[in-house]
């Protein structure tokens, strides 16, 4: 589903230069796991995968169900499929969350060439997604994110994933600032999205978030490159040795 | 949301480096020659059948002006103003002064249509639920063309009418509010205007009455090198309530033009007054070639107790704005409301703001002010707030918020706060924030195009502005203020 080629990528206005020949596949139906020490560029590679400006990518690719992404905006790989729940949701001051998703929703269908969404079908589907992630009605109300908790931000990125149904999912460190009971209603709701042609890039530092969302693979990144793939087995090992052997200080 | 869809289509299927009002009308015209003398101001007044007490104050005004200089304080620049190089007076030959709509050139109706603004009454009663119906009155160029279902507010004994026709029919209502709220001499361009204004509207709301509908008046300015310089007055008695629209637009020319106005309102005892402007001159090129230097002094006074005057703008036009629509807050317990929208890009420059004099006691006043800069573009927001010894328990908010797209554009706020009394309570806020390019990305990221998120984003900064207008103007305004800012992104 997801292919990436000897991705090398540099800050744009800058010689740095972050991912150094990254390798990684995801298939349909699977869920990827990738854990790393702070800044080695885990969040980059997700920005890169969804077509942020910053980034020049200097070498490699990036296909999505055999279509190249790098040739795209990055509103045509949302509509082609990518999401990402971002480890930093931003807000979007004075616009309902409400308008923000009917917006979302109807912009990608209509780059798909599908008919905009009916109101009452459209509240519909909001209030059962929203309800199941134990987000208040009320909140729809308010303007996205603005003066939203850490933890309710995450929730809201996870609303639009259920409401986007995208086929390849990344979430960024969706587990940080959430509370136990919190982990476990978000972990639920990627948990109810996994399916046989969706795929699912998870980027955590805890095996906490892995014990709900048990991935299929786990990947170790390291210095912009993954070094290390294993099971969910890998995941627990990290969690006793850290990164040293991996020429990181812990 | 459709609101913003329907922008967004709109923007797409036009031509947005064509102002899209920029046509020309072919029209005959009369007009004296260029320039500036007492013999214009004598021309104009034979035009308008002045009787002589108008001619004589005219002129009175053009004597002042002569020994007056045009003001520098604004944050402008702008070449000099070659005032004998502009043309005063146009008008169309066909029907110049119009007894009904049949002797209006058809070429003007055609316009007005082109614009959006029916003028047949048939066509207007068959397109539009009642509630909805606006009355209009048609400038063009010189002269006020039409006002629409004059026979109907008459009923209600709501005068509405060109104030060359109010000078002629209604000389004791104008003797006794002209220039009572913006005196002859009270700055350059008011003088000015007091010697060589044409056409505009006159409102007068009798005793307790609501008007039955909403009023407006559409300016347009079609000749070339010709000045437009309106003059409008209306007038809320006790307990009475008017709302009532201006809009306007000009064809698109390499010249700059000048569209110097004055507007008074007056609100006495329990009376309200709602005026709101969809300001929509040509604003140049993106070079700041042409367009339209608008010069405007509008101010309110709340005469009487417990009156309110409310002024809603949405300003996206003109090559250069100077505009401070003002309440005197006179009354006690009167109310004054400034809410307003100004959108600048390419080379535009808008000095625009308001002033909240508290004169009585437990006077109000609100100010929101949201000033979005694109392109090359500079806006600056000028607000005065003072209180008068007399005015104890007189209370101001204000909220002055700028949106920076790009940059290479400049915003800047200026308030001017002065309490006398210490019973004052004034609060300001205000902010200055981006479009961030990780707002950006992350609307994008969504599925919106470029486009769609700088719509849904801008929306989002002015909707506490556009939620004063009237329903179908806000979403005019929406689209316009879209429209203003196609290309500033990317
Ligand atoms: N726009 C940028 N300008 C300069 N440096 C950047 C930029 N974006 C990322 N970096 C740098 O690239 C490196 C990788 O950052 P990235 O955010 O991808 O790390 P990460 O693996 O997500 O870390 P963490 O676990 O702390 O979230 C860091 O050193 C970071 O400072
Ligand atoms: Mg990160």
């Amino acid at each position: 589903m997801l292919e990436i080629r000897n991705l090398v990528v540099k800050i744009a206005d800058e010689d740095k230069q972050i991912l150094n020949g990254l390798n990684l596949t995801v298939n349909a139906g699977e869920v990827a796991a990738i854990m790393g020490p702070n800044g080695s560029g885990k969040s980059t590679l997700s920005y890169v995968i969804a077509g942020k400006e910053d980034y020049e990518v200097l070498d490699g690719e990036i296909l999505l169900n055999g279509e190249n992404l790098l040739e795209m905006e990055a509103d045509a790989r949302a509509a082609a499929g990518i999401f990402l729940a971002f480890q930093y949701p931003l807000e979007i001051p004075g616009v309902a969350t409400m308008t923000f998703l009917k917006a979302a929703m109807n912009a990608q269908r209509k780059a798909r060439g599908e008919a905009e969404l009916l109101t009452p079908d459209f509240i519909k589907q909001v209030n059962g997604a929203a309800d199941k992630l134990g987000i208040d009605r009320e909140m729809l109300r308010r303007p996205l994110n603005v003066g939203f908790s850490g933890g309710e931000k995450k929730r809201m990125e996870i609303l639009q994933m259920a409401l986007l149904s995208p086929s390849m999912c990344i979430l960024d460190e969706t587990d940080s600032g959430l509370d136990i009971d919190a982990l476990r209603i978000v972990a639920e709701g990627v948990n109810a999205l996994r399916a046989q042609n969706r795929g699912f890039l998870v980027i955590t530092h805890y095996q906490r978030l892995l014990d709900h969302i048990v991935p299929d693979t786990v990947h170790v990144m390291s210095k912009g490159r993954i070094v290390r793939t294993g099971g969910k087995e890998l995941a627990l090992e990290l969690e006793k040795s850290g990164y040293a052997s991996y020429g990181e200080a812990a | 949301m459709a609101a913003v869809q329907e922008t967004i289509d709109q923007v797409k299927s036009i031509d947005v480096t064509e102002y899209k009002y920029g046509f020309v009308t072919e029209l005959e015209v009369d007009k004296p020659a260029k320039g500036l003398t007492e013999d214009t101001v004598r021309y104009i007044s034979a035009r308008k059948n002045e009787p002589e007490w108008m001619l004589e104050w005219r002129l009175d005004a053009f004597r002042r002006w002569k020994t007056m200089t045009e003001p520098t304080w604004s944050r402008v620049n702008y070449p000099p103003i070659n005032y004998q190089d502009i043309y005063y007076y146009a008008a169309p030959k066909k029907g110049a002064d119009p007894k009904s709509l049949d002797e209006v050139d058809p070429a003007i109706l055609e316009t007005y249509k082109k614009l959006g603004i029916p003028l047949r009454e048939q066509e207007i009663l068959a397109g539009v639920a009642p509630e909805n119906r606006v009355a209009v009155d048609a400038v063009f160029d010189s002269v006020s063309v039409v006002t629409t279902f004059k026979d109907e507010l008459a009923k209600a004994g709501v005068i509405f009418c060109s104030i060359s026709e109010a000078i002629r029919e209604h000389p004791e209502l104008v003797k006794k509010y002209l220039a009572s709220v913006v005196p002859v001499t009270d700055n350059y361009f008011a003088t000015l205007n007091s010697a060589v204004f044409t056409d505009g509207s006159f409102v007068y709301i009798p005793k307790g009455v609501r008007c039955p509908m909403e009023l407006s008046t559409y300016f347009r300015i079609n000749e070339q090198n010709t000045g437009q310089f309106e003059r409008t007055l209306i007038i809320a008695d006790e307990g009475s309530y008017v709302s009532y629209l201006e809009g306007c637009t000009a064809p698109k020319r390499d010249e700059n033009q000048l569209h110097a106005a004055v507007v008074e309102l007056i609100a006495l005892d329990d009376a309200e007054i709602k005026y709101s402007t969809v300001q929509n001159w040509f604003p140049g090129d993106a070079e700041g070639k042409g367009g339209i230097y608008n010069f405007v002094t509008k101010r309110g006074d709340c005469r009487g107790k417990r009156s309110k005057i409310s002024w809603t703008q949405v300003e996206t036009g003109s090559a250069i704005t100077w505009k401070y629509p003002s309440c005197i807050l006179r009354g006690d317990g009167s109310r004054g409301e400034f809410y307003s929208i100004a959108v600048s890009n390419g080379a535009q420059q808008v000095d625009s703001g308001t002033k909240m004099l508290h004169l009585g006691k437990n006077t109000t006043s609100k100010i929101i002010a949201k000033g979005i800069a694109a392109g090359k573009s500079d806006s600056t927001y000028r607000g005065m707030v003072s209180a008068h010894r007399k005015a104890t328990g007189a209370r101001n908010f204000t909220n002055c918020d700028s949106l920076l797209i790009g940059d290479q554009c400049g915003a800047h706020t200026i308030p001017y706060i002065e309490a006398k009394t210490s019973t004052a309570i004034f609060e300001h806020e205000a902010t200055t924030s981006k479009i961030g390019e990780d707002q950006m990305f992350y609307c994008q990221q969504r599925g919106l195009s470029e486009e769609e998120a700088v719509a849904l984003i801008v929306n989002g900064f002015v909707k506490e502005v556009l939620q004063q207008l009237p329903m179908e103007f806000a979403v005019e305004a929406q689209k316009l203020i879209t429209i203003s800012l196609e290309g500033s992104v990317g």
